[in-house]
């Protein structure tokens, strides 16, 4: 049984280690595993970021699983992140595509502007 | 051969020659030395990256780390911090391309703008398995505070002052539900979360389970707690496998912590969760039917009064809330009375999800404040109709409730305007539908549902509704009679009047508000045999317009039964006794000549 002192010790750890810009944890990778994001491919897109980073010995990362955001016309969808809580949001994710976000964005910074959800709803609105 | 543990690739094209690359080069050879790499690392001079304008460029592998304009200076760094100790050199990466002004994440999108997510707070930002993501924001916080600062009278007057009521449909006022069952003299009595949602196209309770399953679970351990009861039941279809594993996971993960069980953190109080697993029968959404099939009977309703807050599961005191219902508690609770009650309207307080589907660009799922009108849900999160067509109605409520039409599209949604409309709030369903909408065959569509979903205990159900559908599929297969129409009113009048539970009595309601709105279209059918939405397919046929048709025999050609006869140069016919009114070939006319005749 946990007490309440150690349900608040819990509380300050992991918001701790679930805050991206620690050492450990530069940043946090959510993968939307919702009953949609599922049925669109979610998993295989979890897969390729967890195995491209190991393939690249990044550790520094972590690949969490979370519920639906709620546009799942777009899923599989990926947020990426980081220490100051800024979010990266990418849809229609492939495990391709996966690959590309772990060495463009997760090691060099650079977000892979043509998957975010803004270039996903301008190519909409052109139809 | 050699393994080397990391390579760095260094581009020795014109571009990063000009920058100094060599330079760079014998800068790692060196600096690989002094620290005793060489034997480790291997330097391999490559091609051009094709970022010129920011070399020299240098690679490291295996995680594919692009650094640029790296200086000889740089060198040193990058072999101490990245290849001994491989820690990246952030600075020197190349990093920050220019976004333009793309929106990157989705709190940014109008999609969400308007939201204001209270029950769905954590769905898609934390990890449904892992109950310290849970606790970590604010997870049991509310429970804790319930259990150590607050009387179960505190508890059922703050939900009371929050003014929630139910999201499952009727929207009867929570607190007060909760407040009948703790005046109950019992020794048992009971909690059950009802994760049925059996409303077609609707998802939200299972985004919540799937997404957020701790919030519904500390909520009934606080029901529990209010009303002076120890055990619960989740109620929820086996349809949805996802949620029941993870309320599994979730609710192992809480006995293990001792948030379930006995002597909950130390303060004494018991409570104890089951999940119970529905086999999809619309009817045990019910509250009466729900608590029959908890108990292993056969789903079907009672009559109430007796209420369930007096006689509900195996005759003990009970109460039964809906899963959005439940993840809106713990908020409150930590939050305050007021809060809740600031957000909304008068009578309909805090939000609503609701799953949005049917013709609308933006299909999903959104939580809005009560009172935002169908408008901005539709245009301003929904991102409008499809294919620039106009909007026709919204239904709500599912196979329970009416549609919204297009003249009423500012109305506020809050339990008491819609019902005003003649539709209901329901559970959160809402279906667009556009122009190209036959109104009677949606309400067909509906009836059909409910003659399936009836559970026959009742008359004015099980045969009312099936007599409804009748005339219904005679209207829109272009047999309408005259009188068919009052017919309708008659009996959804009688059914709603005398039907046991309210599957039955509601089950008219989809024919009533499309007859409010659309009585044109119902008279169109019967009197002139004509579908004005195009839909119905007795009363439409598919016609080539002989002076657009330049008889190129491509319709013909993909006619699945060989309806359509032509030669050159003489216009095509469709043969109406074959035709099976697919529309492939109005679809495969490069010229546009055919057309739908309704
Ligand atoms: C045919 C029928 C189906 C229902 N299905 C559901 C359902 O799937 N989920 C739900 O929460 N309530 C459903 N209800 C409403 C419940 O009977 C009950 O009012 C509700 O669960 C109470 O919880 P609330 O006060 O939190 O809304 C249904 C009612 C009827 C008549």
């Amino acid at each position: 049984m946990k007490t309440i002192t150690e349900l608040e010790e819990i509380r300050k750890r992991t918001l701790e280690k679930i805050k991206p810009g620690t050492n450990s944890n530069r940043l946090r990778i959510l993968v939307g595993m919702a009953t949609c994001g599922i049925a669109a491919g979610a998993r295989p897109v979890m897969n390729a970021f967890i195995e491209e980073l190991k393939k690249r010995n990044i550790s520094d990362v972590t690949v969490t699983m979370t519920g639906c955001i709620g546009a799942c016309r777009l899923e599989p969808i990926v947020e990426v992140i980081d220490s100051d809580g800024r979010r990266v949001t990418y849809v229609k994710m492939t495990e391709e595509k996966a690959a590309r976000v772990v060495v463009e964005h997760i090691v060099n910074g650079r977000v892979c502007v043509d998957y975010t959800i803004g270039e996903a709803e301008r190519k909409t609105a052109e139809g | 051969m050699q393994i080397y543990r990391a390579h760095v690739l260094i581009c020795g094209g014109t571009g990063c020659t000009s920058s100094g690359s060599e330079n760079v080069k014998k800068e790692f050879e060196e600096q690989l030395k002094k620290h005793h790499l060489e034997n480790e690392v291997q330097i391999v001079g490559t091609g051009c990256f094709g970022l010129c304008a920011r070399g020299p460029v240098v690679v490291v592998y295996p995680e594919g780390a692009m650094y640029t304009m790296v200086r000889v200076e740089d060198v040193e760094e990058i072999v101490t911090e990245h290849l001994l100790k491989g820690r990246m050199v952030r600075r020197l990466l190349a990093g920050g391309q220019e976004a333009g002004d793309v929106t990157q994440s989705l709190d940014k999108v109008d999609f969400f703008k308007k939201q204001l997510r209270i029950a769905l707070r954590n769905c898609g930002i934390i990890n449904p398995e892992d109950i310290d993501e849970y606790i970590a924001f604010d997870g049991y916080k509310a429970l804790t505070k319930v259990l150590t600062e607050m009387t179960p009278e505190q508890v059922i007057d703050t939900v009371k002052r929050s003014g929630l009521r139910g999201r499952g449909g009727a929207g009867f006022p929570t607190g007060l539900k909760w407040e009948f069952a703790a005046r109950q003299q019992n020794e048992t009595k009971y909690v059950c979360c009802n994760a049925d949602e059996g409303d077609p196209g609707a998802f939200m309770d299972r985004s919540v389970l799937e997404g957020d399953p701790h919030s519904v679970i500390e909520a009934m351990i606080i029901a529990g707690y209010a009303i002076g009861a120890h055990q619960g039941f989740i109620y929820v279809r086996a349809e949805y496998p996802i949620a029941v594993k993870r309320l599994e996971i979730a609710i192992g993960q809480a006995k293990e912590y001792g948030l379930l069980g006995k002597n909950i953190l130390g303060t004494g109080f018991a409570f104890d969760l089951e999940l119970r697993l529905g086999a999809g029968a619309f009817v045990c959404g019910e509250e009466t039917a729900l608590m029959t099939s908890i108990e292993g009977h056969r789903g079907e309703p009672r009559p109430r009064p007796p209420f369930p807050a007096v006689k509900g599961l195996w005759g003990k005191p009970t109460i039964l809330n809906n899963v959005e219902t439940f993840a809106n508690i713990p908020r409150i609770i930590l939050n305050g009375a007021e809060w809740f009650a600031g957000i909304g309207t008068e009578r309909s307080k805090g939000t609503k999800v609701f799953a949005m589907g049917g013709k609308i660009n933006n299909t999903g799922l959104l939580e809005v404040p009560m009172g935002t009108t169908l408008r901005e849900v539709i245009y301003d999160i929904g991102g409008g109709i499809p294919g620039g067509k106009k909007f026709k109605a919204a239904q709500t409520g599912g196979p329970s409730g009416g549609c919204i039409p297009a003249s009423h599209i500012d109305t506020p949604i809050e339990y008491d305007t819609l019902v005003q409309l003649g539709s209901m709030m329901g559970s959160g369903g809402l279906i667009v539908m556009d122009e190209d909408t036959c109104m009677v065959d949606i309400a067909r569509y509906f009836l059909d549902f409910t003659v399936d979903e009836s559970c026959g205990k009742c008359p004015p159900c099980r045969i009312g509704t099936k007599r409804m559908l009748e005339i219904l599929e005679r209207i829109t297969g272009g047999k309408g009679e005259e009188g068919d129409i009052e017919k309708l009113e008659t009996l959804a009048k009688n059914i709603k009047a005398s039907a046991l539970c309210a599957l039955g009595q509601s089950a008219p309601n989809p024919v009533l508000s499309t007859l409010r709105y659309f009585r044109d279209e119902y008279e169109a059918h019967v009197k002139e045999k004509r579908c004005p939405a195009g839909v119905c397919k007795a009363m439409m046929k598919y016609v080539i317009n002989a002076d657009s048709c330049k008889s190129c025999g491509i319709c013909a050609k993909n006619c699945p039964v060989g309806a359509i006869e032509g030669e050159k140069k003489v216009p095509y016919r469709i043969d109406q006794d074959k035709c099976i009114k697919c529309g492939t070939c109005m679809e495969k006319c490069p010229f546009k000549a055919i057309f739908k005749n309704v």
